[in-house]
């Protein structure tokens, strides 16, 4: 396989829980993200899955730079990125860009489309000449299906599918290597949800672009994903190819997560069997010992308190897992969108 | 407006013959919208015609506004003085037309600085937050401490002795420090609130993946987002200020005789209201009626640099 185009080891976020305004004091962290470690390929996309308040958005964040890491090291092209300042910083920008969740608030109310999309140009000038940007501007609006002549509207004028055209628009426009995808669905309808995914689906293939697609529901990132990370509290509980997970998952979790997948089959309603969690997800600021996913976990047993699970490959699962217990557990396969 | 046509070439062509679309903003929209409002359009030529008093007192009158005849003190309003005279006899309306430029120059001067200093700091604290943001809201706790009367009093007679003779332009410059220097923490509180939520949006967010530096991000996404609230206290705070003005030339330490503002005719004719109304009826409604004027101008603008209300 070819080189990594981005490497994550180790990655940490930890947020201090301060008291005090000018005279801060720590009295605890909040373990948003604790250790995490993917590689991307070129042309890949990586689905990272996981609850609401496991760490997928912070791991954007931090892989984006918008906030400065704990502790770890992230390489892109074989260059450590956290060393990068300036100029430097500038033009790694070019090559990685974010599409966020919600197309509500990520374009500024204020500002006309063709100024929206149009930014990058300015912020980087030498990509594109001032004569030129408005033509530019205009391709990126017909490449993402959005007419090229409302330039001139302002982001209110859209509906929500629409304004995620104009923010994967505007990732778009240095000609990124990498999309950083955080939820970029879950906030519009699934009508919508597919086209917007089936329009990420072809610009990858154009543009030869790599993903790593955030989203807190297996089934959305299946239709996309060549490999899917499943994250639980901060930590990678299992990783592996699209057809490993979705087929052969051994992680109760990421088993829990695919039974919840709802099914479009009334006749086959009823006759699988669902793994409902109870309880919620524990305070990211004291995570339990051992394994972190003990307290919600249908096999837990004391090991599991003591002792945490190594994410690896075992005798009963075939991509890496971060269980004792692992085990492949047959549930309906879940349907792709 | 082109919505209605599919041909994409007389599309092109219609696109052309306008003006350039790379001239479409916020601010260029606003003046669009601006030009149709009535409320924009009164408010403007009242705002024109005291600006013109103002700055040209010689095209409403002739008349020499502090030589008066004491023989006609109090007069009421006649065709020989369409205002009537004041407590010396000296001519309302020539005064009231020479008050504009004074009261208008502390009103407009003393409310710009207010909202330049304070929503400069207030975006930079919102942006910076942190240490930055926890010194200056210190800083301007002091300042939004003192009483305004008695800081006035403090600070003017600091600078001018009692009894001395100060040239107009001195003194104006003064009073506009005066009341910048003790109202700023108010237009800073407002725009720091604004700011510190505008900081935490997602444009803002993908600005910065986009490598915007921190002025880009301050004046180009949070200042349009946090105008609002600052313009409307702007416009409110221009009456308050032309106000201000007056409290301080009537307790003896602003503008004052030979002077004249709308602050000084007033604050001179407070005890003798019963004897002759139409000295303080003149003065106080130019006051009110250019008040009004600023305050709507201030709203007909929040309208229009938000583009949902088009």
């Amino acid at each position: 396989m070819s080189q990594p185009i981005l490497q994550v080891k180790d990655l940490v976020k930890h947020f201090p829980i301060t008291r005090g305004v000018v005279f801060q004091k720590t009295v605890g962290q909040v373990h948003a993200v604790d250790g995490v470690s993917f590689d991307l390929h070129p042309g890949e996309t990586l689905g990272v899955v996981g609850e609401s308040g496991c760490g997928k958005s912070t791991l954007a964040q931090v892989l984006m730079r918008l906030e400065p890491p704990t502790s770890g090291t992230v390489t892109f092209d074989g260059e450590d990125l956290f060393a990068k300042s300036g100029a430097a910083l500038k033009a790694w920008r070019r090559d990685m860009q974010v599409v966020l969740q919600d197309p509500y608030t990520s374009l500024n109310p204020r500002k006309t489309v063709g100024d929206i999309v149009g930014e990058p140009f300015e912020i980087h000038p030498e990509v594109a000449p001032k004569g030129e940007r408005r033509r530019k501007v205009q391709e990126l609006l017909d490449v993402v299906g959005l007419n090229p002549e409302h330039i001139r509207r302002y982001p209110h004028q859209f509906s929500g599918g629409q304004r995620q055209r104009i923010g994967i628009a505007r990732a778009l426009a240095l000609r990124p290597r990498v999309i950083v995808c955080d939820e970029p669905v879950s906030a519009l309808d699934v009508s919508i949800q597919a086209q917007v995914m089936n329009l990420l689906g072809e610009l990858q293939t154009e543009f030869g672009l790599s993903y790593i697609f955030i989203a807190h529901d297996l089934g959305v990132v299946r239709h996309l994903s060549d490999r899917v990370a499943v994250m639980y509290l901060g930590k990678i509980v299992e990783t592996g190819t699209s057809e490993e997970i979705y087929e052969r998952a051994t992680h109760p979790y990421t088993q829990a997560l695919l039974s919840s997948v709802p099914v479009p089959d009334p006749a086959a309603r009823g006759k699988r069997e669902t793994i409902r969690l109870t309880g919620d997800v524990p305070s990211p600021a004291a995570p339990p010992s051992g394994c972190r996913f003990r307290t919600r976990c249908p096999k837990a047993t004391d090991l599991c308190a003591e002792q945490e699970p190594a994410l690896a490959a075992g005798p009963a699962s075939d991509h890496p897992s971060a269980c004792h217990y692992a085990e492949v557990y047959r549930t309906l396969p879940v349907p792709s969108r | 407006m082109t919505d209605t046509i599919t041909d994409p070439q007389a599309e092109a062509e219609i696109g052309s013959a306008a003006e350039p679309a790379a001239e479409a903003g916020l601010w260029s929209d606003a003046w669009k919208q601006l030009r149709r409002r009535p409320l924009f359009l009164i408010s403007g030529t009242v705002i024109v015609i005291v600006l013109l008093m103002a700055l040209f007192p010689s095209l409403f009158t002739h008349v020499d506004p502090v030589t008066g005849n004491l023989d006609q003190s109090g007069a009421d309003p006649s065709s020989d003085a369409w205002f009537g005279r004041d407590l010396y006899g000296r001519d309302v309306y020539s005064r009231t037309i020479h008050g504009a430029g004074p009261s208008l120059a502390v009103g407009l001067l003393a409310t710009i600085g207010t909202v330049l200093v304070g929503s400069l700091a207030g975006l930079v604290m919102g942006y910076a937050r942190g240490l930055t943001d926890a010194v200056l809201s210190r800083i301007a706790e002091i300042f939004a401490g003192l009483p305004f009367v008695l800081g006035g009093i403090v600070i003017l007679t600091t600078f001018n002795k009692p009894g001395e003779i100060v040239p107009a332009g001195r003194l104006i410059a003064q009073v506009v420090l005066t009341i910048v220097v003790l109202t700023w923490p108010l237009a800073m509180r407002i725009m720091r609130a604004a700011a510190l939520t505008a900081a935490q949006q997602d444009y803002v967010k993908a600005a910065r993946a986009l490598g915007a530096g921190p002025l880009r991000i301050m004046f180009r996404h949070m200042l349009p987002n946090c105008l609002a609230p600052v313009l409307v206290y702007g416009t409110i705070q221009l009456g308050v200020n032309i106000g201000a003005e007056a409290t301080l030339s009537y307790l003896g330490i602003g503008l004052k005789d030979p002077v004249v503002s709308w602050g000084v005719m007033i604050a001179e004719v407070q005890s003798r209201i019963i004897q002759m109304p139409h000295a303080l009826f003149f003065p106080a409604t130019f006051l009110v009626v250019t008040v009004l004027a600023f305050v709507m101008m201030g709203d007909a603008l929040r309208d229009a640099i938000d583009p949902r209300g088009r």
